[in-house]
């Protein structure tokens, strides 16, 4: 099982400064999945995209990417092997306009989207090529976000609550994206609040609570354990 | 020919020209600081120390191995720059983490530490640089007298200054630069060599300073003081243009080069202080420079 998966976590534990916030992760991503961190304010889900990345400087336990262990790299070689963020603050350059932003980061590997493409997916962008990063609307602001990680050739994208605070259309239109990269290939891993938009593009749902994987739940078994979920997010 | 409130427009003339050559080392030295504070995060208190050496590198170069002018022009700057390479690598690589008093505490220190090392074997008396053959000379412009180098100087600040800020905010490698300026971490993140990008910053930055000192050589003796005198002057253009903005330090260091120039007509006295009273009205009142973003 943990040799099919893309990903696989096991044991990660992860600190800021003296702060122990991870205390064992542990779980798997199959190639082609999208699979969800789901869990309250605080659980541990942002900082568990953080240290797959590298960018969460301590941690120890095991991340591995297609085989090979990465929790002792840098992030930008972590990057380098296929994965690529979209981060929780969305991270658009302020000083670079649309075209640039786009373009910034590196194609790590062949197979990733074409411009037009990526453009297809995301029409508004198009039309505001020239304007400055942070002069876009939020909505556009997290499209942005996740369209210039498509053309890197990364597999993997971990993507950070695309769809805090946004318009219902605007979350709409994300969910028909991220169902989009599934069918192009994308192994996505989604940190969500929004419960009922993981239910609609997710294949699975881990459920994290104070730094640990407590539940994992099958999409296709959601409503079956609606109750339990209710009870694990407090809602 | 007329005159401006009993001043001789030859006299006018002349004070603003000089004003704007001062203002060329200005903007060169100004803008190499800002570019180095944005990424680095660290005020570079070498940067005087490291203009005086481009200019001890172009009289090396030609007193001790026959090299000129035009090669030391680029070989100068890219020495220093490869000497401001090796410092970023060994030293100022250690403090990216403290406050940037400390980069600030350390690159004092160093300018101390090269000065101190080239009085000690050149003395502070001066070495002449002779002008280039093709520059020597000047032309008359029927109102003023225009020495070849000095417009040359102007001619070659202007290019440098606008072809950096032109890389900077218009080009792919100057994207790099400004994303890794807003956001190293997640710049990092996405594959790319930030620490490399800093490195060469550093030694692009100090090579601009290297720059200036070619360029200053034969109009001011090579001295070991030259840059002390020079850096305190454009630490206040800096603090004046704000730190923020690549154009803000090229245009505030060519306007406060002609203000300067300015008051020594007007008001001669007050030409060695002009820049610094400027600094501190704008510090009551714009804190963040004319040009700076509030922090
Ligand atoms: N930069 C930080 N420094 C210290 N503690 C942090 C930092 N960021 C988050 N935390 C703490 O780590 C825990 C997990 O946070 P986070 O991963 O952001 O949660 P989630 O994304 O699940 O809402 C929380 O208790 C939070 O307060
Ligand atoms: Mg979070």
């Amino acid at each position: 099982m943990s040799d099919a998966a893309l990903l696989h976590v096991e044991g990660l534990h992860g600190w800021y400064g003296e702060s122990h916030v991870l205390h064992g992760m542990d779980f798997d991503i199959r190639e082609g999945e999208v699979v969800t961190l789901l869990g309250r304010n605080g659980a541990g889900k942002t900082t568990t995209l953080l240290a797959i990345m590298g960018i969460l400087g301590k941690r120890t336990g095991s991340v591995r990417f297609a085989g090979t262990e990465t929790v002792g790299m840098q992030p930008r070689r972590i990057a380098r092997m296929g994965i690529a963020i979209c981060p929780e603050e969305r991270g658009v350059f302020s000083s670079l306009n649309v075209d640039e932003n786009m373009m910034l980061p590196p194609r790590i590997a062949a197979g990733g989207l074409e411009l037009d493409r990526i453009y297809e997916l995301f029409p508004n962008l198009r039309e505001r090529r020239r304007s400055q990063g942070t002069k876009l609307s939020g909505g556009e602001q997290q499209m942005l976000a996740i369209a210039r990680i498509l053309r890197t050739g990364a597999k993997l994208l971990l993507l950070d609550e695309p769809t805090e605070g946004l318009a219902p259309v605007i979350v709409q239109q994300i969910g028909r994206t991220i169902a989009a990269l599934k069918k192009e290939g994308f192994t996505i891993l989604l940190v969500e609040q929004n419960f009922r938009f993981a239910a609609s593009v997710a294949d699975r749902h881990y459920v994290v609570d104070q730094g640990r994987v407590i539940d994992m739940i099958p999409n296709a078994e959601l409503d079956a354990n609606i109750d339990k979920l209710h009870g694990y997010l407090g809602v | 020919m007329f005159e401006l409130l009993g001043i001789p427009p030859q006299v006018l003339l002349g004070q603003l020209l000089l004003g704007l050559i001062n203002g060329s080392f200005y903007a060169v030295l100004s803008l190499g600081l800002a570019v180095i504070f944005g990424l680095l995060n660290i005020i570079n208190f070498a940067h005087g120390a490291l203009y005086m050496m481009g200019a001890f590198v172009a009289w090396m170069l030609l007193n001790y191995v026959g090299i000129g002018y035009w090669p030391a022009l680029i070989l100068a700057p890219l020495i220093v720059g490869a000497f401001g390479i090796v410092l970023e690598r060994t030293m100022l690589a250690r403090l990216y983490h403290l406050d940037h008093l400390y980069g600030l505490l350390l690159t004092f220190g160093l300018a101390l530490i090269i000065q101190g090392l080239f009085r000690n074997y050149y003395g502070i008396s001066g070495l002449p640089y002779r002008i280039p053959d093709i520059l020597s000379g000047g032309h008359n412009l029927g109102f003023m007298f225009m020495p070849n180098y000095r417009a040359w100087v102007v001619v070659a600040s202007v290019i440098v200054c606008f072809g950096t800020w032109f890389m900077i905010e218009k080009t792919r490698l100057g994207a790099y630069l400004r994303a890794a300026t807003e956001n190293p971490v997640l710049v990092g993140a996405f594959g790319i060599n930030v620490p490399l990008m800093i490195t060469l910053t550093y030694g692009f930055g100090v090579a601009l300073a290297g720059f200036a000192g070619v360029l200053a050589a034969p109009i001011y003796s090579v001295n070991p003081n030259m840059g002390a005198d020079m850096i305190i002057v454009v630490f206040a253009v800096v603090v004046i243009g704000g730190m923020g903005s690549i154009m803000g330090a090229i245009l505030t260091g060519y306007i406060l080069g002609l203000v300067e120039g300015l008051t020594r007509v007007f008001y001669p006295e007050g030409s060695a202080v002009v820049i610094f009273v400027i600094m501190a009205i704008v510090l009551l009142i714009k804190p963040e420079g004319l040009f700076g973003r509030a922090a």
